[in-house]
């Protein structure tokens, strides 16, 4: 709501030193939400006077037609001689009453006007557009032509209004009353204490029989419907400087005369209106759902399919407008240069319908309106009558018109909202003592009736649909009391417990991987479906199943992701891309995976507590949202420089990303060899763990494939990891059990074997440990080694062993039993052969 | 030592005479002298004290000698052997320091050589500043509450009295999920009921319904709106939610909460200042600012001091809050008349943006670790 300061004075009388700025502070502390003051006619300054054209001298002799003009200012020139200026607009006549700038003027934009040669003659001033006047679209697109009335020489800037401030305003969707001059005006009048001259305080005729007939057929979606008639309107009749100047302030355009009052009044007291041409209005006036598919013409020319729940006014031949959205192009205001002759009666609509069927017809139609923005957020209904009135007194005085006797006002009976509370219920709300006293009058400054003692039985404005429970009022009480002045006191939250495990294990992952060297991405989990061939995933892979979105911001990218790689994958090749190219990026979030089966939500209502079985309902549908961690390299792992060599990054570390993970989250991972689509399928790992007995692949770790690579457009070698966080978390081991640490001397062994090139090392570990037995305390693989010495198909694995035992020192016999025992059984399991042997 | 000898040989015992013990001592102590390095010295250490030394030697004879004799020449070799160990120990010392002055002084190096072998991960701030924010409630006596990010409307919107069609529902530019009805018709509009969640707000909910008050959590997640990137809009951004229910909570309180957090965040001196709002799920409802914390105000009306971070408005808005709407209690299971409640959220990104001075929001978007690796571990 843009709210012009010279207006909002009409209403309130405001100390005049009050500014734009003075007021916003006033009014965003009252709760209303301005966001800027605009100040009209900044950077300009006259001499801005009347002027009549004498003369009109056509010059041809340039590539568009110029006019060389005289224009009588009266003395304003200081000479009293005709004012010699060129013009480049045609929308005048010789006769006219224009806007002159003479020499010396400053227009918005810092243009000087200057005497100056032009077009082979001196230009001594300007003849003015309402653009260049900084007035804002007309809709003339021309320079401004003036009603005859006024007199040559007199200061054009105060008779066009041009210095104003213009208050900008959110209007939140409780405060609908706000959406007028009236209600933010009764603001004003609050914040400032002082009195309002309220507009809609007007004398109506009271209803009689002979008004325009109107019957409505849905009471519940129209529950006011004021019809008045004006005849003789004079088709000349154009609005006044005044009227339009308040509309372009008000962020409207002028049209005509008809419509101009209309919207003049729904800004002045926020009751939308519509103006029907009456001789084009067929018999009665009536309100009725639409039929389904039911066609109908709005007044922008769009042919509209209706729906049963939309609202219609009616004439005997059917819909003549979108109730409270939109008029008909059928009975349109015709103007005064239309070809069937211009309307010179009207029928005048101000009812009132029900907010949510507005609000649903504007947002099926995609048509929102003035009138349907303030419909939707609540119209006072007891305003109707007085607008309609109001609207009649602006017809008859600017064109002329007749006001028509009969007066129609259907209302349904409805009695007035009205709240019980205690009347200490904003002092408990606010934690501040207000007393009863305090919080009658600021309901009363509302415009609520307030009675009662301890109890308070508060009958809330006609304007104020948003008041239904008692914290509504408690905010009234407040907000005028000063958010400002609340005190601040902190409650004593019971014990807490801290961060889950949960969290705490997320936490750590996420530290351990930065502490690895990688670098956290969060990326948008919109995917293409495209990726999955991308990722050479399996036809049937589940992977492929997603959550598709309804309106996706591209069609590219409709669905959410299932795996973190595509997103983490384009966050490496972009980094890639900008020159960085040693990169190790993580990510943890969720993936989604559809529900199985139907999953639509079943509408409940929340005016209590689901049923257990509500809520178990709503959870079955909602896709499985497990978190995942990631990690993508290319590059160098480390690089080189003056201590030497560096290391490319390849799938070990994708793969000790893998451990780290699991370490963090407390769990034991397995890794072993396995395929999976985006991976190379030589170097890649399955992961695994123990989840209550039952072993889960949880993800994959490796180096990527080749056309996984290309496909992405991604370094050569990328490597990769994902995992199931949630899974893994859940096979954690819990709290760390202390290790019995002994202090007797260790007795090392070192073993090579020999195995079968594919036999996994982790295999030929685990036989290892397990024939060592207890005195075992680590074994580590030292080197691996192919090549000649030990022939092909074959690989030695070189394990250091240390032996300990918790209460004596080991002899060499000792240990070395240990470690025949441990390579007999990698022996007789894994094929090892001891190198050498 | 060698057992008594009763057969002894006059001729070997030679060597035990004092002007050869001297001889010998003499000569280790010049071999030691002469040593110009610890190597040479380690030479002429085996030469004169090891086992096959001449001082070495003599001392073995002194078992070979009659009875009367042992005593004497034992008392000669010890002192000699005693003198040679001592010049060896000076000698050894003398050479070790000159070794030190000098060579670890040729093995010195440029310590201000760059070190970048491993290039340093971090963790990306706004993952960090949640954890910040949360860990000032935790501090607090808090829990921290988490929730679905593809969310049953019934959360997202009805129990936080977002009424269907209700022009509040439509400011939320809502991503809607597909969904497959009963009768296998794939959805086109809202009719899944199922969307992206577009505020923390439904956690509020799921918590009120799944926890007895007194409820004391914080909500820190994704959330998701139909707005295009662009410097200062992301289709998916984070939200921290804050949502107390109690007996006998007031606004105070929640002013009180809000100070102490901003204060945490930004410093003892810091404030907040509430406007009032509208949102479905409080009532009363409020804008929060806090006090610009680069300028404390003293930008506001000071042309010559401008404040780039609050638009030397003195204040920057940081999120909406306000007591639970008792609607929304009603619809969670709890008791409006027994319990009241406050709430608060906003938006990590823009906390991000002032607190660090970040200027586009595509940084915080796009992976680029230049961006994220100056921030470390925590922020």
């Amino acid at each position: 709501m843009r709210v012009p300061l010279s207006w909002l004075r009409e209403y309130v009388d405001l100390p005049a030193t009050e500014t734009g700025r003075d007021v916003q502070a006033k009014l965003v502390s009252a709760g209303l939400e301005v966001e800027t003051v605009e100040q009209l006619g900044a950077g300009l300054s006259g001499p801005l006077v009347v002027g009549q054209v004498r003369t009109i001298e056509e010059l041809t002799e340039f590539k568009k037609p110029i006019r060389f003009c005289t224009v009588d200012v009266g003395q304003a020139n200081g000479t009293g001689e005709p004012q010699e200026i060129i013009c480049g607009a045609r929308n005048f006549a010789e006769g006219d009453k224009v806007v002159v700038a003479l020499p010396g003027a400053v227009l918005p934009g810092d243009f000087r006007i200057a005497e100056r040669k032009t077009y082979g003659r001196v230009s001594r001033g300007m003849i003015c557009s309402g653009d260049e006047l900084g007035m804002g679209d007309d809709g003339s697109h021309g320079i401004i032509v003036l009603p005859p009335e006024h007199e040559v020489g007199t200061d054009a800037t105060e008779l066009l209004e041009l210095f104003d401030e213009v208050l900008d305003i959110a209007v939140t969707p409780d405060r609908g009353y706000c959406l007028s001059m009236r209600g933010v005006a009764r603001e004003a009048a609050t914040a400032y204490g002082l009195p309002l001259r309220d507009p809609a305080l007007l004398d109506v005729p009271a209803p009689n029989s002979y008004g325009y007939p109107v019957t409505i057929g849905d009471p519940m979606g129209c529950d006011r419907f004021v019809a008045r008639t004006v005849t003789g309107l004079d088709p000349e009749a154009r609005s006044p400087i005044w009227l339009r100047r308040r509309l372009q302030k008000a962020g409207m355009r002028p049209i005509s005369l008809a419509v101009d009052v209309t919207n003049y009044v729904m800004l002045e007291l926020g009751q939308p209106l519509h103006a029907y041409d009456r001789s084009r209005v067929e018999g009665t006036i009536g309100v009725r759902r639409a039929e389904a598919g039911e066609k109908f013409t709005t007044l922008d020319g769009v042919k509209r399919v209706l729906d049963a729940e939309d609202l219609v006014i009616t004439d005997d031949r059917g819909a003549i407008g979108l109730a409270g959205v939109m008029g008909g192009a059928n009975t349109e205001i015709a103007d005064h240069d239309d070809a069937a002759g211009a309307t010179t009666e009207v029928v005048i609509e101000a009812a009132h319908f029900d907010a949510l069927s507005i609000a649903r017809t504007a947002r099926r139609h995609k048509l929102s309106s003035e009138a349907s923005r303030r419909f939707e957020r609540g119209v006072d209904p007891q305003a109707a009558a007085a607008a309609a009135q109001r609207t009649v007194d602006l017809l008859v005085l600017l064109a002329g018109g007749t006001a028509e006797a009969g007066v129609t006002e259907i209302v349904a009976p409805s009695g007035p909202h009205t709240i019980t509370m205690p009347a200490d219920h904003p002092d408990r709300v606010a934690g501040v003592s207000y007393g009863r006293e305090t919080v009658v009058r600021r309901l009363q400054e509302v415009g609520c009736d307030v009675y009662g003692q301890d109890e308070l039985v508060v009958t809330v404005p006609s304007w104020r649909p948003d008041l239904v429970a008692p914290n509504d009022l408690a905010e009234e009480v407040i907000r005028l009391e000063g958010y400002e002045n609340l005190p601040s006191t902190l409650p004593k939250p019971p014990a807490g417990r801290g961060l889950t495990e949960r969290q705490r294990s997320h936490r750590r992952v996420g530290r351990a991987l930065a502490g690895a060297g990688y670098v956290e991405a969060l990326n948008y989990p919109f995917i293409g479906e495209q990726v999955f061939d991308q990722l050479a995933l399996d036809a049937d892979d589940p992977a492929r199943r997603v959550v598709t979105l309804v309106n996706p911001l591209s069609d590219e990218e409709p669905a959410l992701r299932t795996t973190l790689l595509p997103g983490l994958l384009g966050a490496l090749r972009r980094n890639d891309g900008r020159g960085s190219h040693d990169l190790a990026l993580f990510e943890t979030g969720l993936v989604f995976h559809p529900a199985d089966g139907t999953d639509v939500a079943v509408r409940i209502p929340a005016d209590r507590r689901p049923t257990d079985e509500e809520i178990a309902g709503l959870t079955a549908v909602l896709p499985r949202q497990p978190r995942h961690a990631a990690v993508v390299l290319a590059g160098s792992r480390e690089q080189a420089g003056w201590w030497g060599k560096g290391r490319p990054s390849d799938w070990a570390d994708a793969v000790e990303a893998a451990r780290t993970v699991a370490r963090e989250a407390g769990a034991e991972l397995i890794v072993r060899q396995g395929q999976y689509g985006p991976w190379h399928p030589g170097r890649c790992a399955e992961l695994a763990v123990v989840v209550d007995g039952a072993e889960k692949v949880v993800g994959h770790a490796g180096e990527l494939h080749p056309r996984v690579v290309k496909a992405f457009g991604l370094p050569a070698r990328t490597c990769a990891m994902e995992i199931d966080l949630d899974t893994v978390e859940q096979a954690s081991a819990g709290a760390v059990q202390a290790p019995r640490i002994s202090t007797f001397p260790v007795a090392t062994q070192d073993v090579a074997l020999v195995v079968p090139k594919d036999v996994p090392s982790a295999e030929v570990e685990r036989t290892l440990r397990e024939g060592a037995g207890e005195l075992l305390e680590s074994i580590r693989l030292f080197d691996v080694y192919t090549g000649d010495q030990i022939g092909e198909g074959s690989k030695s694995l070189a394990y250091a062993l240390r032996f300990r035992a918790t209460d004596r020192t080991l002899t060499v016999e000792e240990a070395s039993a240990a470690r025949d025992a441990a390579v007999a059984l990698a022996t007789e399991r894994a094929g090892a052969v001891l190198r050498g042997a | 030592m060698s057992a008594p000898n009763k057969s002894y040989d006059p001729v070997e015992v030679e060597a035990l005479k004092p002007e050869e013990i001297e001889r010998m001592r003499d000569e280790a102590l010049a071999a030691f002298a002469a040593a110009g390095d610890l190597d040479e010295l380690a030479h002429a250490k085996v030469a004169h004290t090891g086992g096959t030394s001449p001082l070495a030697l003599a001392n073995r004879e002194i078992g070979a000698l009659p009875p009367q004799a042992k005593a004497e020449a034992g008392k000669r070799v010890g002192q000699a052997r005693g003198q040679v160990s001592k010049a060896l120990a000076t000698r050894q010392a003398e050479l070790e320091a000159e070794r030190d002055a000098r060579v670890l002084v040729e093995e010195a190096v440029d310590v201000t050589l760059p070190y970048d072998r491993t290039p340093s991960g971090a963790r990306h701030p706004l993952t960090t500043l949640m954890e910040r924010v949360s860990d000032v409630f935790v501090s607090m006596g808090y829990e921290v509450a988490e929730g679905p990010e593809v969310e049953a409307e019934w959360f997202n919107f009805d129990a936080l009295n977002f009424v269907p069609d209700h022009p509040a529902r439509q400011t939320q530019d809502t991503f809607f999920v597909q969904g497959t009805t009963a009768d296998g018709k794939v959805t086109t509009g809202d009719e899944s009921g199922i969307v992206l969640r577009t505020h923390t707000s439904p956690v509020q909910a799921r918590t009120l319904i799944d926890r007895e008050p007194p409820v004391y959590v914080v909500c820190p997640g994704r959330v998701y709106r139909t707005d295009e990137l662009d410097a200062t809009h992301t289709p998916v951004f984070h939200q921290i939610e804050l949502l107390a229910v109690d007996e006998g909570l007031t606004m105070a309180d929640l002013k009180g909460t809000l100070d102490h957090m901003v204060q945490a965040l930004f410093g003892p001196d810091m404030k907040t200042r509430l406007r009032p709002n509208f949102f479905p799920f409080t009532e009363p409802s409020a804008e929060m600012d806090m006090l610009c914390y680069v300028c404390r105000g003293e930008s506001v009306g000071n042309p010559e001091r401008p404040c780039r971070t609050c638009s030397s408005e003195g204040w920057i808005e940081l999120g909406g809050c306000g007591m639970v709407n008792p609607k929304v209690l009603v619809a969670c299971g709890v008791d409006p008349q027994k319990y009241s409640g406050f709430a608060f959220g906003f938006g990590i990104e823009r906390m991000l943006m002032f607190r660090h001075n970040v200027e586009d929001m595509r940084d915080m978007v796009e992976g680029d670790v230049r961006f994220t690796r100056p921030f470390g571990m925590e922020i």
